[in-house]
């Protein structure tokens, strides 16, 4: 049992790091072009104060669009940008392409729905202090979601890693790669195991600070 | 200092029109405090808010400090409404910043630079009684504290008008008399024009200057606090100075009353009520008061009094025509029985 896993151990370390990178670029890119989606979802919505009707249409169409694509399918769909762009579609890099296209609406309707739970009065109260709205958003909205906005990002972590498996299927490497390779067609069911708790301890690694570092940065 | 001009509010909510406010014309003088008074629904909130166009009018036209608000682009708006404070029955209050910060962000609004916006949010918070608790947040605040943060923030770009919109109507009794007297104190030492909204007729008595009364999006009247109260025309008005003065005499009594009974409102000093108790003696005519009390509006008295007037039914008729010019408000709530009670003998 140790010599199976001393022989896994390089492959396993590869595959581990690879699924980080898939997921790590996955957030970055939800984090910086989902949050301002998120919070254009938000603030265009009716009587707020950037109401505006055709954005809010366009980009919720959008974003419902690609979040009702299978995200096997969408990744297959993607091949052809993702070749485009980064000149291959193997490899956690690759992947990562698809990932991110599908994190971003995700975090976007999670950034959305955090700020619909702000009391509208408090930005009200702001409107009526006479404040732009850029100063309502960054200094009214965004530190009263702030703890959504993380516990938002967990989430999308632990689905990252799950769609991540999928992506390895493919062509993407990582933990989930390996379950396929060798638990999936060589039936060897001790790595098979071990991807599992690999990812079981994953997942429960995010959550769990994820909710840590939400708490913190609760105020009040 | 306000001046709106017919100004009406129409929502289109699901196909349906519902007339939020219906042809207003209302002009709010410099350094008063104004009430509007209303049951729920009348249309309150919606003409306060047209005040600095949070809600902008369907119709109509709102003068503020001499600026027309409905012509102003965004930008100016946005100037104009920093000397437009306002405050809400629920505080309204960002609840991931201090107390500090919270007063610290209209400052922010308008432009401030760092050190100056702490410093006189600091100045503003000592004004409103809270320099203390700068560091709290908010949720560790009792209601009249969280009212007084936002008072803070509200004042905090000098403004020239203060809009309250049921600020005490979430407080208890004693937290309201607080808040009410740190609005008199502001609206004294700073000349604040304050207009406040409330379904609570006490507040209007307690600090109004002059009021409105509300309904169905319309101000059915209109006028010094104290002639409202004196001498409300509209049932209405009536009904919510009642909730205030209630000079209604339980049934038992009355039925148990065989002379005729009166209502007397008294303005100003008691010489008044001199004025009657003498000439019921030269009509020869006896009181018995069921009912007295003395209310004082802005500084002034007002006497209600309820009274059963005893004597010969010719001289008492002429005693109440006399009253009523005397007085003005000389109102007969039951006419003398003694008849009906010897009739009754008789039988
Ligand atoms: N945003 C809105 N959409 C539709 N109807 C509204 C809206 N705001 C207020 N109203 C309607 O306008 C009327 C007046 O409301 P409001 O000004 O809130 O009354 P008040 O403050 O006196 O209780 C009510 O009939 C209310 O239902
Ligand atoms: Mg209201």
């Amino acid at each position: 049992m140790i010599d199976q896993l001393i022989n896994l151990w390089p492959e396993l370390n590869k595959s581990f790091i690879e699924t980080l990178i898939m997921v790590g670029i996955g957030l970055v890119v939800a984090l910086i072009a989902g949050l301002p989606l998120g919070l254009l979802l938000f603030v265009t919505d009716r009587d707020l104060f950037l109401e505006n009707r055709t954005v809010k249409s366009i980009v919720g169409v959008v974003v419902n669009l690609i979040r009702s694509v299978p995200f096997i399918i969408l990744l297959v769909f993607l091949f052809p940008f993702t070749n485009f762009l980064i000149g291959t579609t193997t490899g956690p890099v690759a992947a990562s392409v698809a990932l991110s296209v599908a994190a971003i609406p995700f975090y976007a309707r999670i950034v959305e729905s955090s700020a619909r739970d702000i009391d509208k009065g408090v930005i009200e109260a702001a409107i009526a202090c006479g404040a732009s709205p850029w100063l309502i958003i960054k200094d009214i909205i965004f530190p009263e979601i702030k703890p959504g906005l993380i516990s938002g990002l967990t989430i999308t972590a632990i689905s990252l890693i799950g769609y991540s498996a999928m992506a390895g299927a493919i062509g993407g490497g990582g933990i989930g790669d390996l379950a396929i390779r060798y638990g999936y067609y060589r039936y060897d069911n001790f790595v098979m195991f071990t991807t599992v708790i690999l990812l079981i301890v994953l997942v429960q690694i995010v959550q769990y600070t994820g909710d840590y570092i939400a708490k913190t940065v609760k105020k009040n | 200092m306000i001046s709106l001009e017919q100004l009406s509010k129409v929502y289109q909510s699901k196909g349906k029109t519902v007339i939020g406010v219906d042809d207003v014309s209302l002009d709010i003088k410099k350094g008063e405090i104004f009430g509007v008074v209303g049951y729920s629904g009348a249309g309150k909130s919606t003409l306060l808010r047209c005040m600095n166009i949070l809600e902008r009018p369907t119709e109509g036209k709102v003068m503020v400090d001499g600026i027309d608000l409905m012509t102003l682009n965004s930008r100016d708006l946005r100037k104009a409404r920093q000397s437009i404070g306002m405050i809400f029955q629920g505080f309204h209050l960002a609840m991931a910043k201090t107390v500090l910060e919270n007063v610290a962000f209209a400052l922010k609004a308008s432009g401030v630079n760092r050190q100056e916006r702490k410093r006189r949010a600091q100045e503003l918070l000592e004004l409103v009684g809270l320099s203390d608790k700068a560091d709290q947040y908010p949720a560790q605040l009792s209601g009249g504290q969280k009212q007084r943060v936002s008072i803070a923030r509200a004042l905090a770009n000098d403004p020239k008008v203060l809009l309250c919109d049921e600020a005490t109507s979430a407080l208890d009794p004693n937290t309201t008399q607080s808040i009410l007297n740190l609005l008199k104190r502001i609206n004294r030492e700073l000349g604040l024009t304050i207009v406040l909204i409330t379904h609570e007729m006490e507040v209007v008595k307690e600090i109004c200057d002059r009021c409105a009364v509300m309904e169905d999006g319309k101000i059915v009247e209109q006028g010094s606090t104290y002639e409202i109260f004196a001498a409300p025309e509209n049932e209405l008005t009536k009904r919510f100075i009642q909730t205030v003065i209630d000079f209604r005499i339980p049934e038992k009594i009355l039925s148990e009353r065989k002379g005729t009974i009166v209502h007397m409102t008294f303005k100003g000093d008691s010489a008044n009520e001199s004025i009657v108790s003498d000439l019921l003696q030269g009509y020869n005519v006896r009181a018995n008061i069921l009912h007295g009390k003395i209310d004082y509006i802005q500084d002034q008295a007002l006497g209600t009094f309820v009274m059963e007037l005893t004597g010969e039914q010719k001289v008492v008729h002429r005693a109440i025509q006399d009253l009523k010019e005397k007085l003005g408000e000389v109102e007969v709530l039951q006419d003398d029985r003694s008849a009906d009670q010897s009739l009754a003998r008789a039988e």
